[in-house]
């Protein structure tokens, strides 16, 4: 089965995966992952096996790129100075997300994907390779977590 | 913060920046026109498609059928576009009468190729008959199917299938209705003797 023109995955889905990448990797980076994202997509897009799942399909690569963001800020340390530049100019409901970056990994990816771009558990699952309760559960202890440094 | 909500983000600049960008195997614009809103559509081979968005059902069919037939890699990116839709403006606004484009004919079958040719040879102002065309073609005794395949002209205009008409000079048909055949041929001072 042929996939449906890649035009109609950018109409569909573009706003979602830029809200979930602003809130996985910050607005300062969310556009060149948004790039990154849909050309990644576009390169593998002829080659889809099944079409039946896009949208799941798309936020795996958007949270693979995103994990790759996180991995490269690790590799090279953010001096104090910055991160106080960086964060001024981030509105408030992106701030939101601030604490979120800096959960675990699993953690950070499943409260991005569920809240930032409304994805179901189900899907979550699928594209963190673990079962929909884990999914639920991370969110739950992220959340937990978030609690906890917010309200001391 | 007792509740997540989603980040603001609007894609435009976004999408934007993508759409002149990204590696696309077809890129397509939506051109307006004195007859219409036409649907453009190109490769790296040239243009593949001009169609007019008000038939076969709109825009998503016929994107549908060149990701089928082309390739799924279908983009929105309107720039690349901007020659044909200059020459098309140039066209209608009467200072052009040959259009210098590249031609990517995929979306037409073997025979309706050669038809194609054919028919792109006629020059702005004339007319031919279905049976000439058939005959210029290679397949003299054809016209019939030589009317089938500028039926279906993915690049009407700009292979000028309204230069085709019957043998009696009357107008049988058009793959944009014939009132739009009439106005190509009256905007290349064509009298034509109706439909």
């Amino acid at each position: 089965m042929t996939p449906p023109p890649f035009q109609r995955l950018l109409d569909a889905h573009a706003g979602d995966v830029l809200r979930f990448l602003v809130g996985a990797v910050g607005r300062e980076d969310a556009d060149d992952a948004f790039q990154e994202t849909f050309l990644s997509a576009l390169r593998a897009y002829p080659d889809l096996a099944h079409a039946d799942n896009l949208r799941a399909w798309l936020f795996t690569i958007a949270h693979r790129k995103a994990t790759d963001v996180h991995r490269a800020r690790a590799r090279r340390p953010v001096p104090v100075g910055d991160v106080e530049e960086r964060a001024a100019p981030e509105p408030p409901d992106a701030s939101d997300w601030d604490p979120v970056r800096e959960l675990p990994p699993r953690q950070r990816a499943v409260l991005t994907l569920r809240y930032a771009a409304d994805l179901p558990h189900r899907d979550i699952a699928a594209i963190l390779g673990c079962s929909e309760d884990a999914s639920r559960r991370a969110a739950a202890d992220g959340l937990k977590a978030l609690r906890k440094e917010l309200v001391p | 913060m007792t509740r997540l909500t989603p980040p603001t983000a609007d894609p435009t600049a976004a999408l934007a920046r993508f759409a002149a960008t990204a590696p696309a195997d077809v890129s397509y614009a939506f051109v307006d026109s004195p007859v219409g809103t036409m649907i453009a559509a190109g490769t790296d081979r040239g243009l593949a498609c001009l169609g007019y968005e008000d038939l076969h059902g709109g825009a998503d069919p016929l994107l549908e059928r060149i990701a089928a037939e082309i390739s799924p890699r279908v983009l929105l990116a309107p720039a690349k576009l901007d020659r044909v839709r200059r020459e098309l403006d140039e066209y209608f606004a009467g200072t052009r009468q040959d259009f210098d484009l590249e031609l990517d004919l995929t979306l037409a079958r073997p025979f309706a190729r050669k038809i194609l040719a054919a028919t792109a040879r006629i020059p702005f102002g004339s007319t031919s008959t279905y049976g000439e065309i058939a005959a210029e073609a290679g397949s003299p005794g054809a016209a019939r199917a030589a009317g089938g395949a500028l039926g279906s002209n993915p690049i009407p205009i700009v292979v000028p299938c309204h230069r085709v008409l019957a043998r009696n000079g009357t107008l049988h048909g058009y793959t944009g209705g014939l009132h739009r055949k009439q106005q190509l041929l009256e905007l290349e001072g064509v009298r034509t003797l109706g439909m």
